[in-house]
């Protein structure tokens, strides 16, 4: 397979070298595999990469039921920051941002990351002391972070509508400047791409149905093209957890809610960095081709349905034109929604299970796109190394036994407000 | 919008209820620890039929225990809850 390069591109310009074919084909899984994994998004195909690159362990197979990238990794709103407040997320997701400028390189492969910035905006006193613990304790993890006024706000995204007498109140913001965005389904395709080059077979098309068991221990994976035998499984499902942990006899804390975006058509440069809104949750970029794209939170009932209520875009939206009021006049091209894995404390669970050979990733909401390139490298260590990788360790399933819950919104054991 | 089968009122838009969640019995007070984990963390989250609860707030004011498919989003069988919430 080609190594992309300068060279490489004008030559393919130029005519001259071998044309650029198709990636890699249709694979038929084999009879038995090192480790399956379970899942052919972002995550699993992270796992993949990393499992053969940095531990050697390249007999693999990714078993994806649509294909690569067709689930949340195709969905999201493409953002990548680190503003958590808990230690735990903290390390976490301040390690996944430094993983993120160098990944284009990384994979051979442009994944287009732009760290244009992130901006959170405080509406009232209350949240603005939020914002301020919250930019303190990312410091003291060495996380970029800073606190901006209002005045300093106009400078950095004079299209906000923030005064002189603003439609909503805007107390200040959180600025992170390393984070930004990335083009989602190249991080997908870049991963699966890299990791088939190391010799890891990408089945698309094939649904797994079942996990065989022995003694408590996997040793297969039934899929819709046969019986896979395998001693070690990672599932990475997003939205379909709960259904794969329960094929192992395992009880998740995990609701699967849709969530939306929306893009409109293609405007001049006008926002610089991704901004973030919190009178009820709406936030907004701009893409390269200048679509506006924007989300909000989750739908209010558990669904599997990869759609959302019309009303929701609408509230959404009419938060955004209090922010940006030329959108009212802008044209919305598509809307599309995805199945979230939502936890009963809004964090992930990454790590191995009560079964033997049996990891898990999953319960990443809405949030865990800035997450791939961290949760496959921490996975990958856990799973060829038998050791859970530190930076994983609050992440674990059994978070929900000992009581060490990772609730970042403070909401308790309700799945829907997180 | 939802259209949801109110016992008393009959079939009333999703706009005037609020969401309860899902209908989950909780544990007596003297169960074990293992069992007020299940109540508190453990969730069906099937993809299919499951019981619910929404309160019509914005109509006769009283919980309801109703069964949603939450692919097709089909509401039917609204019931009064066996224990008032
Ligand atoms: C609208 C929306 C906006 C979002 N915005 C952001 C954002 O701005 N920033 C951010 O960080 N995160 C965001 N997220 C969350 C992010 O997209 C996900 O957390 C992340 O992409 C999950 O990646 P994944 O690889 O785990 O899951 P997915 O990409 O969903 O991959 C899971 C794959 O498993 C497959 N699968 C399921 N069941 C089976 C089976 N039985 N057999 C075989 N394969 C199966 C699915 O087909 C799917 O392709 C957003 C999500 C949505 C829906
Ligand atoms: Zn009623």
């Amino acid at each position: 397979m080609a190594h992309y390069s300068f060279l490489h591109l004008t030559a393919a310009a130029l005519g001259l070298g071998p044309r650029s074919g198709p990636v890699f084909g249709g694979a038929v899984p084999r009879r038995r595999y090192d480790v399956a994994i379970i899942g052919g998004g972002g995550h699993g195909l992270a796992t993949a990469h990393y499992l053969a690159r940095e531990h050697g362990v390249s007999d693999i197979v990714v078993i994806e039921k649509g294909w690569l990238g067709g689930g949340n990794t195709g969905r999201n709103t493409t953002i990548v920051r680190a503003d958590y407040l808990l230690p735990g997320n903290l390390e976490f997701f301040g390690h996944a941002l430094s993983m993120w400028p160098d990944l284009s390189r990384d994979l051979n492969f442009n994944v287009m990351f732009s760290p244009r910035g992130y901006l959170d905006l405080a509406h009232s006193d209350a949240q603005l002391d939020l914002f301020i613990r919250r930019a303190n304790m990312l410091s003291l993890k060495g996380i970029q972070a800073r606190i901006v006024d209002p005045q300093t706000l106009r400078d950095l995204e004079p299209a906000l509508d923030i005064g002189p007498k603003p439609p909503v109140p805007v107390l200040g913001g959180l600025v992170q400047a390393g984070a930004g965005t990335a083009r989602h389904d190249a991080v997908a395709w870049g991963y699966a791409r890299s990791a088939h080059r190391q010799g890891v077979d990408i089945v698309q098309n094939c649904e797994v149905t079942g996990l065989k068991l022995e003694h408590e221990h996997i040793v297969g994976v039934e899929t819709s093209r046969g019986m896979i035998e395998t001693d070690t499984v990672v599932v990475s499902v997003a939205g379909h957890s709960s259904r794969l942990a329960a094929m192992a006899g395992i009880d998740l804390p995990i609701e699967t809610y849709a969530v939306q975006a929306f893009v409109s058509e293609p405007l001049k440069p006008v926002l610089n960095r991704v901004t973030n809104m919190n009178i009820g949750l709406a936030y907004v970029s701009q893409t390269d081709k200048g679509e506006i794209v924007m989300g909000g939170s989750l739908e209010p009932l558990a669904s599997y349905a990869q759609r959302g209520s019309v009303v929701r875009i609408g509230e959404t939206a009419s938060r955004l034109v209090h922010l940006l009021p030329f959108l009212s006049r802008v044209r919305l091209m598509r809307a599309w929604g995805g199945i979230a894995d939502v936890t009963a404390d809004g964090s992930a669970i990454v790590g191995p299970t009560p079964v033997g050979g049996l990891y898990l990733n999953a319960g990443w909401g809405y949030s865990g796109f800035k997450a791939t390139p961290a949760a496959g490298w921490c996975l990958a260590h856990t799973v060829a190394t038998g050791e859970v990788h530190p930076l994983i360790r609050p992440l674990g399933l059994e978070r929900f036994t000992t009581g060490a819950l990772l609730d970042e919104g403070g909401a308790g054991p309700y799945t829907w407000l997180h | 919008m939802l259209i949801i089968p109110c016992p008393w009122c009959g079939e009333r838009d999703e706009s005037e209820f609020s969401y309860g969640g899902p209908a989950r019995p909780l544990p007596s007070l003297d169960a074990d620890a293992a069992a007020w984990r299940r109540a508190l963390y453990s969730c069906d989250n099937p993809m299919g039929w499951r019981e619910e609860l929404w309160f019509h707030g914005f109509g006769c004011r009283q919980w309801v225990v109703v069964r949603r498919h939450t692919v097709s989003q089909k509401i039917v069988d609204g019931r009064p809850p066996e224990n008032p919430s």
